[in-house]
């Protein structure tokens, strides 16, 4: 109940400073950029494309590689809007007030979660109204698309969870921001190396990889191993951020 | 009107037994045990670095402490920290006020935070804003403000809620005189419904407002009175004697009634006494040496002294301890 007001604080502190803004316009413009000319490509080829049995459709041509990049500039935005977040507050002593007032730090964290979610909902609102407009003019696969949003969903909340935790280590924003961007750039890229290492070491490369099982839900699949894998890793950097503000009030 | 919870005479508010806390190897507090009953205003004083903020700290529930017990209106702060933070309002040293926030929108907040009903919580931002003096700049961004006007948003914030306890950590700090005689005067009027505990470095606020006061140095609680007593202890057995001529030695021998006399300046002396008070004796004394008498009087200590006395020799104590 209380992370809830927390949360709502948050996101309406989010949107206090002109950087949620500015994220939101920048990010919008970028990638309806990117979508109008992956129309293009789609409208020229439709027509060689209808001849050919099984071929990718609009879902495919357009959407999927949208949100590829949606996840990818995901990534880079999403240290800013999670660095002020507890850095701040521990920088200007507000978080005393947190502290003192009923809540556990379990709610202080959720509820910084929460807010940050929230915003990543509305960013990827904002995009979900790019292809849904194509539906004035043609149908798509809707069960990619959903499972398409979903995995930038999910991958939004992985970004959120780390970017609080490294916001709960440092009183400095910035150092924040470039820590999450680092651990996030690692994450993405981690399954690169190939078949460096041995089968074991590179397939578990390949599963720590955010990367990758983004890419499954942009074909379409749902599977498990992804959803748990998304789960998992910002279920242990929300606990990781709650210790860690439990451990503040043991060391002082 | 708001509700004000009627106990039966002095309750226990808070009850602090043997808290200790080390940073790092650095013992900042040494079992520190006292108790603060409602309608109580506890002055809380001490030297900087002496453990007095890291004290309001382990009340408040922000910092664990590394040994000892801490119940607020008998509840166990450890146990159900929830519960016992619930009945406390806490303005720490730097009032933790979001500078982009309108003072409506940070006490709606705050109000929240402490689980303020729907219902009431216009009432209690209201009734809180005026009790501070906050009512014409409701609408402004606390970022904007004077530092006098943040510091009362953070008095404002801690007693919101009407909690059983209130902790004021140095709250006069920035304000100019006429705010800080306003805050005493709330201070005092809370302290009749409400237990205080009020932190300072300025030593006429805590005789302005106070009913106990207690001194912690160097992480140790090395006085604690209540202020009725320590009112009767600064007045001392001990006159002030001033002449206008120097005085001579075989006349402080022997003034009547006076045990001791030490010589401040060669027309000035301090003069003990235990009985009665000699001071017409002193004076025809003096007149029948032919001696101009300029003052005489019962020397009060201050509060100021009290304190200098207690802090500076630990620390003298402290030193001689290190060097042997």
């Amino acid at each position: 109940m209380m992370s809830f007001t927390i949360a709502w604080r948050e996101f309406r502190n989010l949107f206090l400073s002109p950087l949620a803004w500015a994220i939101l316009a920048v990010l919008q413009l970028v990638l309806a950029y990117l979508f109008l000319s992956q129309l293009d490509t789609y409208m020229a080829w439709q027509a060689r494309l209808a001849g050919i049995e099984g071929a990718p459709g609009v879902t495919d041509i357009v959407v999927a590689p949208l949100f590829q990049t949606a996840g990818f500039l995901l990534m880079l935005i999403a240290p800013a809007i999670t660095m002020r977040s507890i850095s701040e507050e521990q920088r200007n002593r507000t978080l005393t007030l947190l502290m003192s007032a009923p809540v556990s730090v379990a709610d202080i964290v959720i509820g910084k979660f929460l807010g940050t979610a929230l915003f990543f909902l509305v960013l990827l609102a904002m995009l979900a109204a790019m292809p849904l407009s194509l539906y004035a003019g043609t149908s798509l696969d809707t069960g990619k698309l959903l499972a398409g949003l979903l995995g930038l969903g999910l991958l939004a909340c992985a970004f959120a969870a780390i970017g609080l935790f490294m916001s709960s280590l440092t009183e400095q924003p910035v150092v924040a921001a470039i820590s999450t961007l680092g651990l996030l750039m690692l994450l993405w890229i981690i399954d690169w190396n190939g078949d460096a290492g041995g089968e074991k070491v590179s397939g578990l490369f390949h599963y720590l990889s955010l990367k990758t099982h983004l890419t499954s839900f942009l074909k379409g699949v749902f599977s498990t191993r992804d959803l748990v894998y998304y789960l998992l890793l910002t279920g242990v950097f929300l606990v990781l951020g709650i210790r860690r503000l439990d451990q503040k009030r043991l060391t002082g | 009107m708001e509700p004000i919870i009627k106990h039966m005479e002095s309750k226990i508010l808070i009850s602090v037994e043997q808290l200790s806390r080390y940073y790092g190897h650095q013992l900042a507090v040494d079992h520190v045990g006292f108790e603060l009953a409602q309608g109580e205003v506890l002055g809380f004083l001490g030297p900087n670095g002496a453990g007095k903020s890291t004290t309001m700290q382990m009340i408040t529930g922000n910092l664990a402490p590394g040994e000892g017990r801490i119940r607020i209106d008998g509840i166990d702060m450890l146990d159900e920290p929830k519960r016992a933070k619930a009945c406390i309002g806490y303005l720490p040293e730097q009032p933790p006020v979001y500078r982009d926030l309108t003072v409506d929108e940070y006490l709606d907040y705050c109000a929240r935070l402490h689980r303020v009903g729907k219902s009431q919580r216009g009432q209690a931002i209201n009734r809180a804003k005026r009790r501070c003096g906050l009512l014409t700049v409701s609408r402004r961004l606390i970022g904007n403000l004077s530092k006098g006007y943040q510091q009362r948003v953070g008095i404002a914030q801690a007693i919101l809620h009407n909690p059983a306890v209130v902790i004021l950590d140095e709250p006069t700090v920035g304000l100019d005189p006429n705010q800080i005689r306003e805050i005493r005067e709330l201070i005092r009027e809370l302290g009749e419904s409400h237990g205080i505990i009020l932190s300072t470095h300025i030593l006429p606020e805590v005789q302005a407002t106070c009913t106990r006061v207690q001194i912690i140095n160097e992480g140790r609680l090395v006085f604690a009175s209540s202020m009725r007593e320590l009112e009767q202890k600064l007045v001392g057995r001990v006159l002030l004697l001033e002449t206008r001529e120097p005085l001579p030695d075989e006349l402080l021998a022997k003034l009547p009634g006076v045990e001791r006399s030490e010589r401040l300046a060669s027309n000035r002396a301090r003069l003990y006494f235990a009985g009665d008070n000699p001071a017409a004796e002193v004076a025809a004394r003096v007149a029948a040496h032919g001696l101009a008498l300029v003052e005489l009087a019962l020397d009060r200590r201050s509060l100021e002294q009290v304190f200098v006395e207690l802090t500076c020799r630990d620390e003298a104590r402290a030193e001689t301890g290190e060097a042997a």
